[in-house]
């Protein structure tokens, strides 16, 4: 019996064939859109967590100099008000798990007859527990290293393939503005940033040398910035006001005065960045599934021109003995065939286009199976949907008047 | 239980127009038995498709009774009127209304689809009828492929395929030449012979003149009723 109509549907969709092909073009563009936006959005997605947890949990990023100094930006060449002490004494507070100083910079760095530019970052063996940064070979230097100021590296992925190729970095001298540093350790990849830098093209050395041999510090122990890892997310909000007082008594801020300093809460920031991709993955979605909807109505327009069409068929389909439901199966199994071979061309397309962006872009995708069901759920319903009202359209049509029809 | 297979009490339909309602019919009453054989005659407009689409269950009349085996057919739901129509009768219209886009076999065997036989019996049943038409060698044809005579076998196969007992035809010959319309109505003969009883609306006296009986309408109402002449029947 189904299988019948099925043969039916076939033939009168073959009757039409460029308009079902058209009609089927609705959905099709509807279903490799969503397809292909759920695909980006989800890569974005992805890649943002990814750099989150690359950042390390539960975060604060304290810069020196303020950022909002009655309207005169320090910037970054500011003075540096931050010392190695304050990290010393923010250490001391409660729900601070670990604090690294830093000072940043960079540098041109020689191995032989390799050089390159890469990020020097100065600081404790704290900054790696902050960064969660593992060492995959070789061992980081320790607090020993920092108060002797030792000429010693960690050298990240990027940093070690440039210079050194396919040589093994460990135990070799390169040199860092004519300083030699020994390689202890190569850290683990930890991909792009939040901020799109590559984080693995970087040099890590002690807080003390870079003072000294690298930055040539004017004031020693000033720090550009500190990281702060607090206990938990939870313990935030009192760390981060526990700081500020901190700081501006160590300061001797008075009460009206601004901060000579400024507090992130990256690990905030960094939620709200994963937030706003969300959403707009979710935007994202929501107007792809506007073409999938107009590809209903493009399928409800057709199948009502088509109902129109054929009256006079349905008139002696009832003639014959077509009950009411025979007719509605019929129209409606057409709509249905036409959203859902529309879908898994669809589906086709979208999942091409999304490797293909990938391949040309670089973008993360990520073409999840819960994405592909929902996109092929949406059609079949669309066309459930969208094929109802003209199918008992035509069922309930009179026999007689049906069969006048010219 | 009698042996009426129409019972006809007081019938009247009027149609809805622009300028009211138009009585189509009006009061017809009509008993007929089974095995019988009646030609139905009248002018243009005398209301003989109106009572053929009544009888035939494709339309409803505005007053009045009409009984089909003893079944009350304005009790009857959209599925039960379906049900009638897929066994009980056969309807051959005049302008025989085949699906164009289907094969002659297809076409013969649509109505076992909604009686929900399978596929292979389908097609033999089809091919039977088909044979018993003169068309088995046609099957495969589609209807714009063979003449006017030939397409109204087919619309008789299709008609015949549930084994109906009753057959209705509205001017089953009025699109076909007169060799060819002695050559369906010698079929429909054969048929009442076997015992199906047949309604056929018609024109021409010598058409009629294949029937036991004729009745005969005029402005809506029944004239006249009786059996065909003896000396007139072929
Ligand atoms: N759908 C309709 N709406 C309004 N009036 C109609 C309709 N169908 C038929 N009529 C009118 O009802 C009357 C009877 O029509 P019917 O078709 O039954 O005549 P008929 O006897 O079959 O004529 P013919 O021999 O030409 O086929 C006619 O006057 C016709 O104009
Ligand atoms: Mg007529």
């Amino acid at each position: 019996m189904t299988l019948a109509m099925l043969g039916e549907a076939w033939r009168a969709m073959g009757a039409n064939r460029m308009r079902t092909i058209l009609t089927m073009l609705g959905m099709v563009i509807g279903v490799a859109a969503v397809v292909l936006m759920m695909s980006i959005g989800q890569g974005a997605q992805y890649a943002i967590k990814q750099s989150i947890s690359a950042m390390g949990s539960n975060l604060f990023i304290l810069l020196s100099g303020s950022t909002q100094t009655s309207g005169v930006r320090t910037g970054s060449g500011g003075a540096l008000t931050l010392t190695v002490n304050d990290a010393a004494a923010i250490a001391e507070l409660p729900g601070v798990q670990a604090v690294a100083p830093i000072n940043p910079g960079d540098a041109q760095v020689v191995y032989g007859p390799a050089n390159w530019n890469t990020a020097i970052i100065g600081t404790t063996p704290a900054y790696l527990d902050v960064r969660a940064w593992q060492i995959v070979s070789g061992a980081a230097f320790t607090a020993s290293d920092v108060r002797s100021a030792t000429r010693v590296a960690l050298i990240g992925q990027t940093a070690a393939q440039n210079l050194f190729g396919d040589e093994n970095p460990l135990g070799k001298t390169i040199r860092i503005k004519q300083s030699p540093f020994i390689i202890l350790g190569i850290l683990a990849s930890k991909g792009q940033g939040m901020d799109g830098r590559d984080q693995d093209d970087t040099i890590i050395i002690p807080l003390t040398t870079a003072q000294r041999s690298v930055f040539g510090i004017r004031f020693p122990g000033t720090v550009r910035m500190i990281m702060v890892q607090s206990t938990g997310l939870e313990v935030m909000p009192e760390v981060e006001a526990a700081m500020t007082g901190l700081l501006r008594q160590r300061h001797r801020i008075r009460e009206n005065a601004d901060n000579d300093f400024s507090l992130r809460n990256l690990t905030a920031v960094a939620n709200s960045a994963e937030e706003s991709t969300r959403i707009m993955s979710m935007l994202l979605g929501a107007i792809a599934s506007v073409s999938l909807l107009v590809g209903g109505i493009g399928i409800m327009n057709i199948m009502l021109v088509s109902v129109t069409e054929r009256t006079r068929e349905i008139g002696i389909r009832m003639a014959i003995g077509a009950r009411e439901r025979d007719i509605l199966l019929q129209f409606l199994l057409e709509a249905i065939i036409i959203s859902v071979a529309g879908c898994l061309i669809g589906l086709l397309i979208g999942v091409g286009g999304a490797l293909l962006t990938e391949a040309l872009t670089g973008t993360l995708v990520i073409i999840s199976g819960s994405s592909v069901l929902v996109a092929f759920g949406v059609a079949a319903t669309v066309g459930i949907f969208f094929g109802f009202y003209p199918a008992r359209k035509a069922a309930r049509m009179d026999p007689i008047e049906a069969l006048r029809y010219q | 239980m009698s042996d009426a297979v129409i019972r006809i009490m007081d019938l009247s339909k009027s149609y809805a127009t622009s300028a009211g309602l138009f009585p189509a019919l009006k009061n017809v009453s009509l008993t007929i038995n089974r095995g019988e054989f009646v030609a139905i005659m009248g002018p243009s407009g005398s209301g003989k498709s109106t009572f053929m689409n009544i009888l035939g269950c494709l339309d409803a009349p505005t007053g009045g009774q009409y009984q089909l085996n003893n079944r009350q057919v304005s009790e009857l739901g959209r599925d039960e009127l379906a049900l009638l129509r897929n066994q009980t009768i056969g309807f051959v219209f005049q302008g025989f209304n085949l699906l164009q886009r289907m094969t002659l076999l297809d076409n013969v065997a649509l109505p076992l689809i909604y009686a929900g036989v399978e596929h292979a019996e389908r097609s033999q049943r089809a091919h039977e009828l088909l044979t018993r038409v003169g068309l088995a060698d046609k099957a495969n044809s589609l209807p714009n492929q063979i003449s006017g005579g030939q397409q109204q076998r087919v619309a008789i196969a299709r008609a015949l395929i549930n084994r109906p007992r009753l057959l209705l035809a509205d001017e089953p010959t009025g699109n076909l030449d007169s060799h060819t319309g002695v050559e369906i109505m010698a079929l429909f003969s054969e048929l009442n012979l076997e015992g199906i009883t047949i309604v056929l609306v018609t024109h021409e006296a010598d058409i009629a003149s294949h029937a036991k009986r004729q009745v005969r309408f005029y402005d809506g109402s029944i004239i006249s009723d009786h059996a065909t002449a003896q000396e007139l029947q072929p």
